[in-house]
């Protein structure tokens, strides 16, 4: 009995299931540009959670009917593989995953310049390798990172992460346990430079001053992992020398204008 | 109150460049009165022109460009061209030949043929229907024998360096023919299978390493090495 007790408590002492504090994020580690056939391309490993990337395009829409005349046409595909949660998954769509599918891209929309590229498609699939709580925030977050990654112009990044609220206490970024046995769940994508709130969702109760503090806390979560973004980039691509001799001058020189 | 990021600093989507009274060039875009990046690459500017150089991207056609492209299809009277750009673009016939062309009488493939590489000049572009291209012009057509390399459309620039200053020196030192497409594509060809070799790796270097300062020394450098690498087996057998 008291050891039953025991493990249904989500925090003793202060100290979250994996020996977290309540607001403290997981393990974050950004990998950019993994995949050498896609035009971008990001890994993320939140935590438990391993998720790949892979960005295509600008490129001809297929089926041709959904090309629109004055922007490009984006697409979202999240999908979990059989092998990424503790029960088998079946593998074709579940309708979660289309509901995610479907959140992710109007979370990235907004932060991508379509216009640039009327006729034209943007792909993004996202595959969970493993799950633990909190795909659909690592998912968004590596997506925007894979879109830099492909060159595609916007106008931020986007970042995202959740919040929730476990055994009676606003804590941050929930994992499968706590989101399994926990009261709430607050997932929130932001883009930094304006603060726009690109996603926003809630799973189970929470009152109105809780939820307040819960999506300030996703918040404050979401710029940690924003400088974590930015860190990744910066590795993948920053050796670029902010001191360049003459010689780099004629990066982009536009000799052909 | 006005502000400017320093030339040529490392940014990402969404960093400020500018504020105050600037215009946003290429990879930037403006809101309200600050100019903000919208690609990776290093921030420089022109005047109140302020610009990203983006360290990849996706080549779109302008008219004038040079482009080496891959025939994917054919339909009575033109050709579809695949520039690795987001639009597939079309070559009449009649930008082909000087010539009326006569379905009765010759067969398109005769011309060009579906996998055939070409060397074309994008005559317009104005994103409401696909590029279209000329051969035209002398210099122009089939590609029938060379290596070829891909890189990021958006490092051709480097590779031809300024007024050209990487692209004479490879050519000179190397003695190789380098046509470069603007789509980022580029055609090498020589006499010699181990200069052509050697091309094919400096042009990589050259993809790799864009970014960096230096470039031109450290490239004729590896030049010269591996010139006399080449002498001195030579010389010993």
């Amino acid at each position: 009995m008291a050891k039953k007790a025991a493990s249904e408590k989500l925090i003793r002492k202060g100290v979250r299931t994996d020996g977290r504090k309540p607001t403290e994020l997981r393990n974050i580690r950004i990998d950019v540009g993994p995949l050498e056939r896609a035009d971008g391309s990001a890994y993320i490993e939140w935590g438990k959670n391993k998720i790949l990337v892979a960005v295509y395009g600008p490129r001809e829409v297929h089926p041709r009917h959904l090309a629109r005349p004055d922007r490009a046409f984006f697409r979202c595909r999240y999908h979990m593989a059989p092998f990424s949660t503790a029960e088998r998954k079946r593998p074709a769509p579940s309708r979660r995953e289309i509901e995610l599918s479907k959140v992710t891209r109007v979370a990235l929309e907004p932060a991508i310049i379509t216009e640039l590229f009327p006729r034209t498609g943007i792909d993004v699939f996202i595959e969970v390798l493993q799950s633990d709580g909190g795909t659909r925030c690592a998912g968004i977050t590596a997506s925007s990172i894979a879109l830099a990654d492909a060159g595609v112009p916007m106008r931020d990044l986007v970042v995202a992460c959740a919040a929730g609220k476990i055994d009676g206490q606003i804590v941050l970024d929930l994992n499968e346990i706590e989101d399994q046995d926990g009261e709430a769940d607050v997932p929130v994508a932001i883009m930094p430079r304006t603060g726009g709130i690109s996603l926003l969702q809630m799973d189970g109760i929470l009152s109105p001053a809780e939820f307040k503090e819960a999506l300030a806390l996703a918040l404050d979560g979401c710029k940690q992992v924003y400088e974590r973004q930015k860190d990744a980039l910066k590795g993948a691509y920053g050796q670029a020398d902010t001191s360049m001799d003459e010689e780099g001058d004629s990066v982009g020189g536009d000799t052909h204008e | 109150m006005s502000y400017l990021i320093e030339k040529r600093t490392f940014v990402l989507p969404g960093d400020l460049l500018a504020e105050g009274d600037y215009h946003a060039g290429r990879n930037a875009f403006k809101d309200s009165n600050k100019v903000y990046a919208s690609m990776i690459g290093l921030s420089d500017n022109v005047g109140r022109n302020v610009y990203v150089v983006a360290l990849k991207g996706c080549y779109l056609p302008r008219a004038g460009d040079m482009v080496i492209g891959t025939v994917v299809d054919m339909r009575l009277g033109n050709w579809s061209v695949d520039i690795n750009a987001p639009y597939e673009a079309i070559l009449f016939t009649n930008e082909v030949l000087d010539r009326p062309f006569n379905s009765r009488r010759e067969e398109m493939t005769g011309i060009l043929d579906v996998g055939d590489l070409i060397l074309a000049k994008v005559l317009s572009f104005d994103r409401t229907r696909g590029p279209a291209l000329t051969l035209r012009e002398s210099g122009l057509g089939k590609i029938v024998h060379g290596s070829i390399v891909r890189m990021t459309p958006t490092k051709i620039p480097r590779l031809i360096g300024r007024k050209g200053s990487m692209i004479n020196m490879l050519t000179r030192e190397l003695g190789c023919h380098i046509t470069i497409g603007q789509n980022g594509v580029i055609l090498v060809s020589g006499k010699n299978p181990k200069m052509e070799a050697l091309t094919l790796q400096i042009l990589h270097l050259i993809e790799a390493e864009a970014h960096t300062s230096g470039l031109t020394d450290r490239v004729t450098e590896l030049i010269k090495q591996e010139k006399s690498g080449e002498h001195g087996e030579k010389s010993s057998e």
